[in-house]
């Protein structure tokens, strides 16, 4: 019997040797240790044996058998191991294959601009004041100080809108935000008429121009600009404000010169330029060679306009243009 | 306005200061120096890296290659008759010189010249214009063969030195060029191209740009380089005042009128000197007198017209005893007169005319007539000076279409003291280049005068105003720079305007002019930057700003792409999508595509999905925006035209695949009616709209019949949305994929924003199960879900469909519809809970909607 367990032993150790997958594997268990094995046959009928052999043949079965375990097992690791070896060996992407992607949505250019240039204002306590964009020819250029006929009317070509009845206050697509002022200041001075509030906005929207279409100009454009009104404000505040608008914009170093300039609804008036960007100052086509980049016009409220929209002195930081792209 | 920096130097030494200083102190004091162009002085050299300031343009002359020389004698070319070989002088040797130039042709074979022709010399190695070549193309003079004649330099002309962009001939100098000089150091030039701001006329001139040059340099105005000038003039003859009289019908439209007469002009070219200078300025050299007209207005700034005095007696009659009688007044409607460019101009009774008693002579301030105007044969001139009314000027000239030199300046405001100035500057030129002899005095009608502005000023305005501390003297002395008179009281200082400004108001007004001045006198980079220290207002924000931009990022992070569209659009595009009876129409369209403003945004953004349909397999876009909705009538008025409403809306657009393809993704389906849905499902959930219900509606054209829906929020419609109807498609290039449309209007749903709360989770586990009914097919899925939610109430905290299963088993005209229920409760849900809850739901539907449970 002894021989018969050593034989057992020998030929399942042998035949585990050749096991390389789990399919084996597992053939390999159920015919050397499953119910109907060699193996296990010796221990149902280990009833049959004599007193004396069951001791001795019980020991020996046991030994055999936890010896077989303790193989299977390891050789078990073994085929899994090498399995796993070759698959790591052989699964191999192709990762210059594209990815798969989404449709993702995004912000048109124009909108992400204004959003920076409302963020910085609004940080700087400007909010967000909105019109609407026809107006009257009265809000968009009589109360700007821009009379019928006036030369300063060269300066904005405007489309008109055909309406009846309207004698000298004609319809108009607004060619600037700056009516938004004058709404603005109606209605903050309505509040409290003898000593109107302090005004600190920033007006952005569409604005119309009557002008061919090209790189550089549209018909069609966002515009903002920012509008303080206080008791105490000064053309050195504007500079300053400006100056601080200027640098979170266009980086801390942006240099920038303020010259002298002219618009109907600001006393003094002022032209701001931004050393060039693309070149650095040194001169190239954006800037037409002159180091310099125009960005926007500001100034004081002019007296005229204050008086029609019955405010006190004050001063606007005027008209930051963003250009607008169309889609196309 | 160009203004060459040689005439500059007449009114101001500018010397140790670089044509860039100039032009950097002019452009940050208000008049921006566009470009600069060099004719003859030497250019700025940059060095790598440095900054540039101006747009820079022309050709420097070598001073030892191009010189003035002269010409001796024009002998003939041995073998060709259209050359001629020039005996020339530079002033060191005898030089021989090839050339073709017509202008000095008829010399030739003339023998030594009486007196010889001074001319621009250019030698070997000179680098110049080509003036051959189309444009300006940079050249440099070598030596070569011509027909077997050496020719190693040239006689320019002005081409060749970039005084012009064309020209035939060469320049013949005055006679008074120094023979040897280099030519730079001679008439070497630069133009500054100035802009000229509408509140700057009275700098559109060579004195105005050289007193604002003295005050920001504080060098002297050299103006009695004009003043004595006008002194030093003869006058002979019968006085003008003798011979002519002027009436003003209409002093509003001509405060002032003045002329003087000048005998026996001899009509030829003007010097040399004169003529270049002009065509630097941009205006052609025409003739002596007709160049004195326009050498004083560029100079002064005063538009002048020369008539032709004997021309002018004709008309009347040429009776010796009667005065010619000048008129001004408007002009009849329809009155017709041929301005002297030939053309035919038919009057309105906005336009002013300068008459006789015959008729009209000339359309004031824009154009003469050419019935009266110089000729060769001119001898005697009455020379025109007026002052006009600048808001009539620009409307004429816009009109007639006639801008000028002299409606650029008249519609921009002139002095009337300018009037008499220009008038005498005028017969002085005439005077020195035609030799005629200047008529005594002026004959004048003045019946406007201007009052000059009187502002008061305080060193307090000028703190409150600027935020700088400058005492009444520096304010004083900033004024005075710029022809202001001032004079200090006790605590403030009194300033009157010059009489060559209109824009200085009085009162408030006036106060801000004249501190703008003082600013721009101090320099705008002297004042310092501070910061506000007045209260900031109280930080309110804007809600409805704000909601938008979060709707914009709601829309974007649902996939879709913002586009921003022309609010012009026309009938005919809009039309495809919708039609309205009236539309907001623009007067002055820019083109046909751009006549009325947008009713329907839906086609707007069709037009860009149109436009971008072959740019991608997917397209899914939106617009936030303005239509625009006429008003017939005016509310504040109750008549004429009202402002149009304009309402903002969202339209949302997609077409296409619904998934990327890749490589190993290859046939994606095609978006539909349900992934707008979805989309729009997820918007309104990231809006927290709670109670949206969709109903079918046939009756929105637009939309297929069978695949739109209408949106209601708390029962208010807030919107449409659907497959675009096929007959509507059909008019776009929009391939073959359904397209899906939306429209929102904003007001109405951001008024419905539900004012929620934080809506806690439960800390009890929910209870998960799966229904399937069986209804009929007209039975709606909202019906159900609203049922199972009405039933349920707070204790089923979710329910979705999870299927719509239609087969034989099922039945004809069913449908089975399976959910997930999410049970949940303030406490540990059990099954029996749920169970009970169930019950009462499929008892509510098998009432309600004849439902079936499917086991
Ligand atoms: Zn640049």
């Amino acid at each position: 019997m002894l021989d018969k367990l050593n034989e057992i032993e020998k030929s399942a150790l042998e035949s585990l040797k050749s096991v390389t997958d789990s399919a084996a594997l597992e053939a390999w268990r159920v015919a050397n240790l499953g119910r109907s094995s060699a193996l296990m046959t010796v221990f149902s009928e280990f009833g049959k044996l004599s007193k004396e052999e069951k001791p001795v043949i019980g020991a020996a079965a046991n030994r055999v058998k936890v010896k077989l375990e303790a193989e299977f097992e390891s050789q078990a690791q073994a085929v899994k191991n090498a399995a796993l070896a070759k698959s790591l060996a052989e699964e191999h992407l192709d990762v210059t294959l594209p990815g798969r992607t989404k449709h993702i949505g995004r912000l048109h250019p124009s909108t992400q601009q204004l959003r920076r240039v409302l963020d910085i204002l609004a940080e700087m306590g400007f909010q967000v004041y909105t019109s609407r964009e026809v107006e009257t020819d009265e809000m968009n250029f009589q109360m700007l100080n821009f009379p019928p006929d006036h030369p300063a009317r060269d300066m904005q070509d405007t489309f008109f809108i055909e309406a009846e009845g309207r004698a000298e206050n004609p319809i108009l697509m607004r060619t600037h935000t700056s009516p938004g002022q004058i709404h603005a200041m109606q209605e903050f001075s309505k509040t409290n008429p003898k000593d109107p509030p302090p005004i600190r906005i920033a007006l952005p929207g569409m604005c119309f121009r009557y002008e061919q279409i090209t790189a550089r100009s549209e018909i069609q454009f966002n515009q903002v600009e920012g509008l303080a009104v206080g008791k105490n404000i000064t053309f050195a505040d504007l500079k300053g404000t400006i100056a601080d608008f200027v640098r979170r914009m266009f980086g801390e170093n942006a240099r920038l010169r303020f010259r002298a300039s002219y618009f109907p609804f600001t006393e003094p008036s002022a032209e701001v330029d931004v050393e060039c960007f693309v070149c650095g100052g040194k001169g190239c086509t954006v800037c037409k060679n002159s180091g310099w980049l125009e960005i926007l016009g500001c100034g004081m409220v002019h007296p005229v306009v204050c008086k029609t929209a019955a405010m006190t002195r004050r001063f606007i930081l005027a008209s930051l243009g963003v250009w607008d792209q169309n889609v196309n | 306005m160009k203004i060459p920096l040689s005439w500059l130097k007449d009114f101001i030494d500018l010397d140790g200061l670089s044509v860039e200083d100039i032009a950097r102190k002019l452009t940050l004091a208000g008049m921006e120096v566009d470009e600069i162009l060099y004719v003859g002085l030497p250019m700025p050299v940059y060095k790598e890296g440095e900054k540039h300031e101006f747009k820079t343009n022309g050709i420097a002359w070598d001073k030892d290659k191009i010189v003035v020389a002269e010409i001796r004698e024009v002998k003939a070319h041995p073998n060709a008759d259209k050359l001629t070989l020039l005996d020339l002088y530079d002033g060191q040797q005898d030089q021989v010189v090839l050339t073709g130039a017509p202008n000095i042709f008829h010399l030739k074979g003339t023998g030594k010249l009486a007196k010889p022709i001074k001319v621009a010399y250019a030698k070997e190695g000179s680098v110049l214009y080509d003036g051959h070549a189309e444009g300006q193309v940079l050249m440099t003079l070598k030596r070569a063969k011509i027909r077997g004649v050496d020719s190693y330099s040239m006689v320019c002309s002005e081409k060749e030195l970039g005084i012009t962009e064309e020209s035939d001939g060469i320049i013949l100098l005055d006679d008074d060029a120094p023979v040897g000089t280099p030519l730079a150091d001679y008439i070497g030039d630069a133009v500054l191209d100035i802009s000229i701001l509408p509140n700057m006329a009275r700098n559109a001139n060579v004195i105005g740009i050289a007193r604002e040059l003295a005050a920001l340099t504080g060098r002297e105005l050299r103006i009695t380089n004009y003043e004595s000038r006008i002194k030093a003039d003869k006058v002979a003859g019968t006085p003008v005042t003798e011979l002519v009289e002027i009436e003003i019908k209409n002093p509003e439209l001509n405060p002032r009128f003045t002329a003087g007469l000048i005998r026996d002009v001899e009509i030829k070219p003007s010097p040399y000197q004169i003529q270049r200078r002009l065509k630097l300025a941009g205006i052609r050299a025409i003739n002596n007198v007709v160049d004195a007209t326009n050498y004083a207005m560029l100079e002064l700034g005063q538009p002048l017209h020369a008539f032709d005095y004997d021309a002018l007696l004709k008309r009347v009659g040429n009776s010796s005893n009667k005065k010619i009688k000048i008129i001004t007044r408007t002009a009849k409607d329809g009155e017709k007169i041929k301005t002297l460019d030939g053309n035919d101009r038919t009057l309105s009774t906005e336009n002013v005319l300068v008459c006789d008693e015959k008729g009209s002579l000339a359309l004031a301030g824009v154009m003469g007539g050419a019935e009266t105007e110089v000729t060769d044969k001119t001898k005697n001139i009455l020379l025109e000076g007026a002052a006009w009314n600048y808001i009539n000027i620009r409307k004429t000239a816009k009109q007639h279409n006639l801008p000028s030199e002299a409606s650029f300046r008249f519609s921009r405001g002139v002095h009337p003291a300018m009037a008499e100035r220009g008038v005498k500057l005028g017969l002085h030129y005439m005077s020195q280049w035609a030799n005629g002899k200047i008529a005594p005095e002026i004959v004048e009608q003045y019946p406007l005068k201007p009052k000059d502005s009187v502002v008061n000023v305080t060193a307090h305005d000028v703190k409150r105003l600027l935020g700088i501390d400058l005492s009444l003297q520096q304010i004083s002395a900033l004024l005075t720079k710029l022809d202001f008179k001032c004079t200090i009281t006790k605590d403030q200082l009194q300033v009157i305007s010059p009489d060559h400004r209109m824009d200085i108001s009085e009162g408030v007004i006036g106060l801000a002019d004249v501190i703008e001045e003082v600013a721009r006198s101090y320099g705008y980079d002297n004042i310092p930057t501070t910061t506000m220290a007045d209260a900031l207002p109280p930080q309110v924000g804007n809600p409805v700003h704000e909601w938008e931009e979060h709707l914009r990022d709601l829309l974007i992070a649902l996939g879709l792409q913002e586009v921003v569209t022309y609010r012009m659009t026309s009938i005919e595009k809009e039309s495809r999508v919708a039609t309205y009876n009236d539309y907001v129409r623009i007067a002055n369209p820019i083109a046909p595509e751009k006549s009325i403003l947008r009713q329907n945004l839906i086609a707007s953004i069709l037009d860009v999905l149109e436009k971008n349909i072959r740019l991608g397999e997917s397209l899914s876009i939106f617009e936030i925006g303005s239509i625009f909705e006429p008003v017939k009538n005016d509310p504040s008025t109750g008549s004429g035209q009202g402002l149009p409403n304009e309402p903002r809306k969202l339209a949302i657009a997609m077409t296409g695949l619904r998934e990327a393809t890749a490589w190993d993704v290859k046939d994606s389906a095609v978006l539909d009616f349900y992934d707008l849905k979805g989309r729009l499902e997820l918007l309104f959930s990231g809006l927290h709209f709670t109670n949206i219900s969709y109903t079918a509606n046939e009756s929105i054209l637009h939309l297929h019949p069978g695949k739109c829906a209408e949106v209601k929020v708390n029962n208010q419609v807030v919107g449409v949305f659907g497959e675009l109807h096929p007959l509507v498609k059909e008019k776009y290039e929009l391939g073959d994929s359904p397209v899906l449309v939306a429209e929102f209007d904003l007001e109405t749903l951001r008024k419905l924003i539900p004012t929620y709360g934080i809506v806690p989770v439960s800390e009890f586990p929910p209870v998960y199960e799966d229904i399937a009914i069986i209804v009929d097919e007209s039975v709606l899925a909202q019906t159900v879900e609203a049922l199972i939610k009405q039933t349920g109430g707070r204790s089923v905290a979710n329910v979705k469909l999870f299927d719509v299963y239609r087969d034989e088993k099922i039945g004809a005209g069913k449908k089975s519809l399976a959910y997930n229920l999410t049970y949940q409760a303030e406490k540990t849900m059990t099954d029996a809970d749920a169970a009970a809850i169930r019950k009462k739901i499929i008892k509510r539907l098998e009432h309600e909607v004849g439902a079936k449970l499917r086991s």
